[in-house]
């Protein structure tokens, strides 16, 4: 694996970063994954550098040790007074190793839910920097309970009675990347991407290979732009130059501004009124639709047979039983049969596990 | 109006003979008692995979149950497109499993008890978690906050539905979000753990049981074992992301046999409350 990621940073460092944006979608968004990865971008202790007048990092989890991969501690910026917790990857090889390259153990989110929960004793508000490719897939981490330290951090950020300030800097690689991304404000860079699977993964597993990791990054709609018309992110902040990594003070700058604009205006609300609002951000999201109980569910549980080859043959087209529900569902009309009928003698299963 | 036609189907929908193979002992099982086995091998005590229907028929007392929100159908908010588009994928799970999405929910009575109760089904997608899945695993824990009653999840699923991308994702928080505010209101949880339970749904809902069970051998884990075992080169240790690992690591309070989950769930309903309801958990010790 060290030596996979070696290979794709020497890659990536060859990589132009200043190209004009290109015109292919697919290019474009394959453009800021690799900006989001870029070994020289500013990562979460030296944006905290720059963001803070003060800071003090804080270790371990009380429960077993202290991941390098999630760092937090107590900052001030200006009067203010805040929690930081974030991913940490590393700056050069050695460090990445010592970082586990960003992804997070059990240990650094239940760290991250010590923090929070000190956070909010102390009156805290918490600010969060999420860049990593997920949490560690390895069998430490299955053994330590990750599934349970992340379902937990985000149960904590759920309650939590101080307000959440979420930033993406870079990576936002599934459920270890929220696992301390569930703020009142979600805001993210410029050239920073959010999505539930790698697009390595994705194309590993739908495409079944990994080249056509551009494809699932268009695919899942991963750029911090087309995030935020999904409304999982709130806003947008524009990087200096070709991207952060060219001006890490003015990248911090710029986030300053953006914290210090949100801490005052979440202030304005009541713990209630937070913890309300915050539930009522997370509890909207989704896309479907109610056909109540009356619309009668088609086709149930049989394979087609003769019979069922015969009747669709003679349908006139367009009253396919798929068709019906494809316009249901998706207010796609005007396909034919075909496409049902594909899917239906596809009945590709998925794979038993996908990761998030 | 579709036509009659005076034959039946060539294929039946499942199983498509009388024999089944055990894939774990390989012994030829006679499909009428697998069946009557709660589709558990009698030879060596594969569970196998069933669906939601089949698990809370299973758990339920008969006729009680009373399916909510069963018109729910995702919509394709990303317009995702592989190998072919999501709806499609949609269309083909709905038409093989008889069911518009992975999820079902609903009240019923378990031992006399009433309950939430939501079930996933391994053969809707994987039963992946999308928008319908992560609202009707929400609507079901905020149905047990409105009536004051125990929520029961059964899951067996892949984990995040990647066709709704970060809409998926933010299931997580919706889930949870709504299991935080039936805590708050001293409502018991209980979370029963499938073959398979994996990815997104395992880090979020599925972990968070006030009570984990789980049946035995069932996969149970994050990442998959492609990444653990392909991307980090480690050896994996016997019984990886097993029932049992999970209970010998202390994330699972109890491996309970599909036989004996029915009135194991009895007793843990009457013991857990809500308060004021204890008078039928008596004569029942359970150990080990």
């Amino acid at each position: 694996m060290v030596d996979r990621l070696l290979g794709r940073v020497r890659e990536r460092e060859v990589v132009p970063a200043a190209a004009p944006p290109p015109a292919d979608p697919r290019d474009a968004v394959w453009t800021r994954v690799q900006l989001a990865r870029n070994p020289r971008r500013p990562h979460t202790l030296e944006l905290v550098g720059h963001i803070t007048d003060a800071f003090v990092e804080l270790h371990g989890d009380r429960l077993f040790g202290d991941d390098g991969a999630i760092v937090g501690g107590v900052a001030r910026i200006e009067d203010r007074r805040v929690m930081v917790v974030g991913h940490q990857k590393g700056a050069d090889t050695d460090e990445n190793i010592r970082r586990n390259f960003g992804m997070g153990k059990p240990e650094g989110f239940r760290k991250a839910i010590r923090l929070f929960e000190l956070a909010e004793r102390l009156g805290l508000p918490v600010v969060t920097f999420v860049d990593t490719p997920g949490a560690y897939p390895g069998a430490e981490a299955e053994e330590r309970g990750v599934a349970d330290s992340i379902a937990r951090s985000i149960g904590v950020m759920c309650r939590l009675r101080v307000p959440i300030i979420t930033l993406i800097t870079g990576e936002g690689g599934s459920g270890g990347a929220l696992a301390i991304a569930a703020g009142d404000v979600v805001v993210a860079l410029e050239n920073a991407v959010y999505a539930v699977i790698s697009p390595e993964g994705c194309a590993s597993i739908l495409w079944r290979t990994s080249e056509k990791a551009p494809d699932a990054a268009l695919a899942m709609r991963m750029s911090a732009q087309d995030q935020a018309k999904l409304g999982v992110i709130d806003r947008v902040v524009a990087e200096p130059g070709e991207g952060a990594h060219v001006d890490a003070a003015e990248t911090g700058r710029r986030l300053r501004a953006v914290i210090l604009e949100e801490l005052d205006r979440l202030a304005a609300l009541s713990p209630d009124e937070l913890v309300a609002r915050r539930g009522g951000r997370y509890r909207v999201f989704g896309a479907f639709d109610d056909l109540g109980a009356t619309e009668p569910m088609p086709g149930a549980g049989e394979r087609p047979g003769l019979a069922d080859r015969l009747r669709r043959a003679l349908e006139p087209v367009g009253k396919s039983v798929g068709d019906a529900i494809g316009d249901a569902i998706g207010g796609r009309g005007g396909r034919d049969g075909r496409d049902a009928r594909d899917g239906r003698e596809g009945r590709d299963e998925p794979p038993a596990r996908e990761e998030v | 109006m579709p036509l009659t036609l005076p034959f039946r189907p060539r294929r039946e929908a499942y199983p498509p003979d009388m024999w089944t193979k055990c894939p774990n002992c390989s012994e030829m099982l006679f499909n009428k008692h697998l069946e009557k086995n709660l589709r558990v091998c009698g030879t060596c005590g594969h569970h196998f995979r069933i669906s939601a229907k089949a698990r809370l028929d299973q758990l339920l007392d008969p006729g009680s149950f009373r399916e909510r929100d069963e018109g729910l159908v995702s919509r394709d908010p990303l317009g995702f497109v592989d190998s072919k588009p999501y709806p499609d994928r949609i269309v083909a799970a709905q038409l093989a499993t008889g069911r518009r999405d992975a999820a079902t929910w609903g009240f019923g009575a378990l031992g006399g008890r009433r309950v939430a109760i939501c079930a996933l089904d391994f053969g809707f997608m994987g039963g992946s978690m999308g928008s319908v899945v992560g609202e009707k695993v929400t609507r079901a824990a905020e149905g047990a906050f409105a009536e004051r009653v125990p929520l029961i999840v059964v899951s067996a699923s892949g984990g995040a539905r990647m066709q709704e991308g970060t809409l998926a994702l933010m299931q997580l928080v919706k889930t949870i979000g709504a299991l935080e505010r039936l805590r708050a209101a001293s409502l018991p949880y209980i979370s029963v753990l499938a073959d398979p339970t994996t990815g997104g749904v395992f880090a979020s809902f599925a972990a968070l049981g006030d009570v984990n069970l789980a049946e035995p051998n069932a996969l149970i884990g994050f990442a998959g074992a492609r990444v653990s075992a392909g991307t980090i080169a480690e050896e994996l240790p016997p019984g990886f992301q097993r029932s049992e690992f999970l209970f010998s690591h202390g994330f699972v309070d109890r491996i309970v046999t599909r036989a004996d989950l029915r009135d194991e769930l009895a007793l843990l309903l009457a013991l857990l409350g809500p308060a004021g309801t204890v008078e039928s958990a008596s004569g029942s010790v359970r150990r080990g």
